[in-house]
C-alpha cells in the first residue's frame, strides 16, 4: 500500500470509503429503520390504506378522482381539486402543472395544430362547471361568461379577444374605443399587447382550491370553504339532511396543528367513505 | 385566526426551535471535529478504509482527497443506475438512460440533487437507497469537512495542514448526520410517511377506478434530504407528496430539519476560533437576510399579485390545501436560502415575485444560512471580501480574525465570487441561443426566460430546485446543466481549501488600533450589504428580463 503512488492510494481509499459507506448508509441504515419503523408505526410505513367492504380502496393520504368512467363528477360524492397528475390524482406520475402566474394566453386549435389551454383558461373553465355543477355562480375575475380567460391582444386600430374562438361573441364590445373581434384559429397574435381584463365581478362562491391543481397532483384535500360549497349537492343526491352532510365535513376536517401550523383541510377520501357507510 | 397570522406564529416557532437547538448542536459538533478520540464504529471504518488517521493532511492532499472520493462516488452512482434492472429491489425500473444517470450521478455527488427525471417512473428501490440517498449524506458531510478545514486555517497559527479529510468525513456522516437521520425518520414516519420496500399497490378507487399506490423507503431518503439540504426527492412532486410530507407539522419539521444544521454551524465555528462573538456574528449576518426573505416571499405569496392568482382568488396553482400559501411560501424560501432545493409547492407557478425570491435567494450564493457546510464556507468568503472593502475605504491593511488577507488570500476569495455568475450567465446565454433549446421551455414571455435562468442558477450553486416546466431530459439540458453542478461544487471547494492552507500557514498579527472588529453591528450590515450588492450588481439585468419584467407589466 505504501509503495503505491500517493494519487493511486487516493482512489484506493476513496473506493473503499464508498464501498464501506455505501453499506452502511444505503443498507444497514434503511434496513433497520424500515424494521423499527414497521413495528412501530406499520398502517403509516405501509402506506396508510383504506378499506371498505373488505377491499382496499386508497390511502388515507393520496388523493382520487371521484369520476366516472367518462369522467364526469359522481355526484353522490366529495370531489376532489383538479390534479396534474398523469389523468388525474396518478401515484405513479405525480406533479404540478407547472404553467405561470402570467399564463393566460391560448392556443386555439386549428385545423393541423393542437391546441393549448393557458392556466387562466383552466381556472375559468373549472369555475364554470364547478357552478353548474353546484348551482351557483361560476363567474370570477379576469373570466369571460363562456368560461375561458378575459384577455385582449390590442394593436393599433383594433383589439382581439384572443381565447375567445370565432363566431364566440366577444366579452366587451369595444376597448378604449377600438372594436373587439373573436379569434380565429391560427392567426399570430404574439405582436399584440397582453391586457387581461379583471372584470366586475364582487361574489365568487367557488373557491380558490377547486379550480387550482396542487402541487403534488395527489392532494387529499380540498377546504372547508370547497366542502361547503358541494354539501347542499351531496346531501340532495343521497338524500341527507344537510345538516348530517354538514356534520360529517366537521368530523373529516383537520385543524391547524397547534393552533398555527397548515390550514384547515377536509379529507375527500375519508368524508365520501363516511358517506358510504350505513 | 387568519392565515397571515398562523403563518407568522410559524416562522416565529421555527425561530424559538433554532435558538433552543444551535447551542448544544454547535457544541457537539465542535467536539465531533475537534476531538481527537475515534469511536468504535469509526475505528471500525478506518481499518477498511486503510487509511491513517493521525496523518494530518495539507490544504492539497486534502482537496485531492474530496475529488477522489467524489470521482469514485459519480462512477458508483452511474453504474448502478445503468445496472438497476440486474440488481434486487429494481420493482421493474429499466435501466437509466446514460444522459440522465450521469447528470443524476453529478447531481446528487456536488448536493445539487437536480433531478432531470421522476423518481416513481425511473428509480428502483436500491438506487434509491443505496446509490441517491448515500450521496444526500456523504456530501453533506464533505461540505461540512471542507468547511471545518477553512475554519481551522482562521484558528491555526504557522501550520501546514487543515485536518484529516478521511477523518472529517467519516465523523460527520456517522456523528453528525446517521443519529438525528435515524431518529428524525421515525418523527416522519409518526407523521404518515412510508417505509417499505413494497412495489406498486393496486387498488380499485371508490367510483371503480385503478390507482397505483407505490411504495418505497421514503422516510429514511427524506430526512437526509433535508438535514443535509440536498432535496432530491423520492418522488417527482418532491415534498409536496403525501408520502414525503404527510402532514401538516411534518411540513414544520421538514423545514426545520433543512435550517438546523446551516443554522448551528456558525456557533461551531465561533468555538473552533476561540471567539463565540465572531461565530455570532456570522449568524446575525445569515439571520437578517434569511428572515428578510422569508417574510418578503410570504408577503409576495399572500398578497398573490399576478392575473391568475388574481382569478383564482389566491396563489394556490401548485401548493397543497394543507399547507397552504404561507407555509408553502417559507418552505420555498427555506429550500433556497440553504442548497437544499426540495420543494413542497411548485415554484413555477409562484406569483413574479415571489417566484424570483427564490432566485435572488440561490444567486446571493446560498449562503443565509447556506448549505451544510457550504453555507458557512460561503459566509465566510463574504466576510474576508467584507474585510478587504471595507480595508480598501479606510486605508488599512485587511485582516480577519488575526489573519492578513493579503493579495493571495482576495485573489482566491474573488475567484470563488465568480464562478457561479459565470457559469450561470453563460449557461443561460448559451441556452437562450438556439431555437431548440428554447423550445423546451413550458412558459411564454418574460417567465420562459425565467425558467433557464432559474435552471443554471439552481444547478450551478447546487440548489436543485426548478422552474420545473422546463423540459430538461435532453441530451444538451442534462450535459450542460451536470457541468455548472461539478464546476460550481469543486471549483469553490477547491479556492476555499487553497485558502484554508494559505491561512493556517500564517502567524496571527496583534489586533492593533487599525483592526476593524468584526464582531459588531457595523461589521454586520457591512456583510450584508457586500453580499447584497454584489448579487445586485451580477443579476440585475437578467432579473429585470425575467421575473421583473413579468411581474411589473
Amino acid at each position: 500500500m505504501e509503495r503505491l503512488p500517493s494519487w493511486l492510494r487516493q482512489h484506493l481509499a476513496a473506493l473503499r470509503a464508498v464501498a464501506v459507506l455505501t453499506v452502511l448508509l444505503g443498507l444497514a441504515y434503511p434496513l433497520v429503520t424500515t424494521g423499527v419503523a414497521q413495528v412501530l408505526f406499520n398502517e403509516h410505513a405501509n402506506g396508510s390504506i383504506v378499506q371498505a367492504g373488505g377491499k382496499d380502496v386508497g390511502s388515507a393520504l393520496i388523493g382520487q378522482s371521484f369520476t366516472d368512467a367518462d369522467g364526469n363528477p359522481v355526484r353522490t360524492y366529495f370531489q376532489s381539486r383538479p390534479s396534474a397528475a398523469g389523468d388525474g390524482y396518478d401515484p405513479t406520475s405525480s406533479g404540478a402543472s407547472n404553467l405561470g402566474p402570467e399564463d393566460v394566453v391560448d392556443v386555439l386549435a386549428a385545423p393541423g395544430t393542437e391546441g393549448k389551454e393557458s392556466l387562466l383558461t383552466r381556472v375559468c373553465a373549472r369555475s364554470k362547471a364547478i357552478g353548474e355543477l353546484e348551482g351557483v355562480s361560476g363567474a370570477r375575475p379576469y373570466c369571460t361568461p363562456d368560461g375561458v380567460g378575459a384577455v385582449l391582444k390590442v394593436f393599433p386600430g383594433r383589439a382581439v379577444s384572443v381565447n375567445q374562438a370565432c363566431p364566440a361573441v366577444p366579452f366587451v364590445a369595444a376597448y378604449q374605443g377600438l372594436p373587439v373581434e373573436c379569434a380565429r384559429p391560427g392567426e399570430d397574435y404574439a405582436a399584440g399587447r397582453t391586457v387581461p381584463v379583471r372584470g366586475d365581478v364582487r361574489a365568487v362562491p367557488v373557491p380558490a382550491d377547486a379550480v387550482t391543481a396542487s402541487g403534488s397532483g395527489l392532494d387529499p384535500h380540498i377546504s372547508v370553504a370547497y366542502a361547503e360549497l358541494q354539501a347542499p349537492r351531496v346531501a340532495r343526491e343521497r338524500g341527507l339532511p344537510p345538516d348530517r352532510v354538514r356534520e360529517l365535513i366537521g368530523a373529516h376536517t383537520t385543524g391547524r396543528a397547534l393552533g398555527f401550523i397548515g390550514e384547515p383541510a377536509v379529507n375527500v377520501l375519508d368524508l365520501n367513505l363516511a358517506l358510504d357507510r350505513p | 385566526m387568519s392565515t397571515t397570522s398562523a403563518g407568522m406564529i410559524f416562522i416565529v416557532s421555527l425561530i424559538a426551535a433554532l435558538v433552543l437547538v444551535h447551542r448544544p448542536l454547535g457544541d457537539y459538533m465542535y467536539r465531533v471535529y475537534s476531538t481527537a478520540r475515534h469511536n468504535a464504529v469509526e475505528r471500525v471504518v478506518y481499518r477498511l478504509l486503510g487509511v491513517r488517521t493521525d496523518a494530518e493532511q495539507s490544504w492539497g492532499v486534502y482537496a485531492r482527497g474530496v475529488l477522489a472520493f467524489s470521482v469514485i462516488s459519480v462512477l458508483v452512482v452511474y453504474g448502478i443506475q445503468r445496472l438497476q434492472d440486474k440488481l434486487p429491489l429494481s420493482v421493474g425500473m429499466e435501466p437509466v438512460t446514460d444522459h440522465i444517470a450521469w447528470n443524476t450521478a453529478i447531481s446528487f455527488v456536488t448536493n445539487t440533487n437536480w433531478q432531470a427525471y421522476s423518481g416513481e417512473s425511473t428509480m428502483g428501490h436500491l438506487t434509491q437507497m443505496a446509490a441517491l440517498a448515500v450521496q444526500n449524506f456523504v456530501s453533506a458531510a464533505v461540505g461540512m469537512a471542507v468547511a471545518v478545514a477553512l475554519v481551522r486555517g482562521f484558528a491555526r497559527r504557522r501550520s501546514g495542514t487543515v485536518g484529516n479529510f478521511w477523518v472529517d468525513l467519516v465523523r460527520g456522516t456517522v456523528r453528525i448526520l446517521l443519529p438525528i437521520s435515524f431518529a428524525g425518520a421515525l418523527v416522519l414516519v409518526a407523521g404518515g410517511l412510508i417505509q417499505n420496500f413494497s412495489g406498486v399497490h393496486e387498488i380499485t378507487t371508490l367510483t371503480g377506478g385503478g390507482q397505483a399506490i407505490t411504495g418505497g423507503p421514503v422516510a429514511s431518503q427524506e430526512v437526509i434530504k433535508e438535514l443535509g439540504t440536498n432535496g432530491g426527492g423520492f418522488y417527482n412532486a418532491n415534498s409536496a407528496h403525501p408520502f414525503e410530507n404527510a402532514a401538516t407539522w411534518t411540513n414544520w419539521f421538514e423545514i426545520f430539519l433543512i435550517l438546523l444544521i446551516p443554522f448551528a454551524l456558525p456557533r461551531t465555528f465561533g468555538r473552533m476560533v476561540g471567539q463565540l462573538r465572531q461565530g455570532y456574528a456570522i449568524l446575525a449576518v445569515m439571520g437578517v437576510i434569511a428572515l428578510t426573505s422569508v417574510l418578503l416571499t410570504n408577503v409576495f405569496e399572500l398578497s398573490g399579485g399576478a392575473t391568475v392568482p388574481q382569478a383564482a382568488g389566491a396563489a394556490m396553482e401548485g401548493k397543497e390545501v394543507r399547507f397552504g400559501v404561507s407555509n408553502s411560501a417559507t418552505f420555498a424560501a427555506a429550500t433556497t436560502l440553504t442548497s437544499t432545493g426540495a420543494v413542497n409547492s411548485f415554484h413555477d407557478s409562484y406569483t413574479p415575485f415571489g417566484g424570483m425570491m427564490t432566485l435572488v435567494n440561490m444567486m446571493l450564493g446560498e449562503v443565509a444560512p447556506g448549505g451544510v457546510g457550504s453555507g458557512l464556507y460561503g459566509m465566510l468568503i463574504l466576510a474576508v471580501i467584507t474585510v478587504f472593502v471595507a480595508g480598501l475605504m479606510v486605508g488599512r491593511t485587511p485582516e480577519y480574525l488575526g489573519k492578513r488577507i493579503g493579495a493571495r488570500e482576495i485573489k482566491l476569495a474573488s475567484l470563488y465570487f465568480l464562478v457561479t455568475p459565470v457559469l450561470v450567465l453563460a449557461g443561460t446565454a448559451f441556452a437562450m441561443g438556439s431555437p431548440e433549446r428554447r423550445a423546451s421551455m413550458l412558459n411564454g414571455g418574460p417567465h420562459g426566460l425565467s425558467e433557464i435562468l432559474y435552471a443554471f442558477t439552481s444547478a450551478s450553486n447546487n440548489n436543485g430546485s426548478a422552474f420545473a416546466g422546463l423540459t430538461v431530459n435532453t441530451p444538451w439540458y442534462d450535459v450542460a446543466l451536470g457541468l455548472c453542478m461539478a464546476f460550481g461544487r469543486f471549483l469553490p471547494i477547491i479556492l476555499v481549501l487553497a485558502l484554508a492552507g494559505s491561512l493556517a500557514a500564517q502567524s496571527p498579527v496583534p489586533e492593533g488600533a487599525g483592526t476593524l472588529p468584526t464582531h459588531r453591528p457595523l461589521f454586520i450590515g457591512m456583510v450584508v450589504g457586500v453580499t447584497v450588492i454584489l448579487v445586485a450588481l451580477t443579476f440585475l439585468p437578467a432579473l429585470a428580463l425575467g421575473p421583473l419584467a413579468e411581474g411589473l407589466s
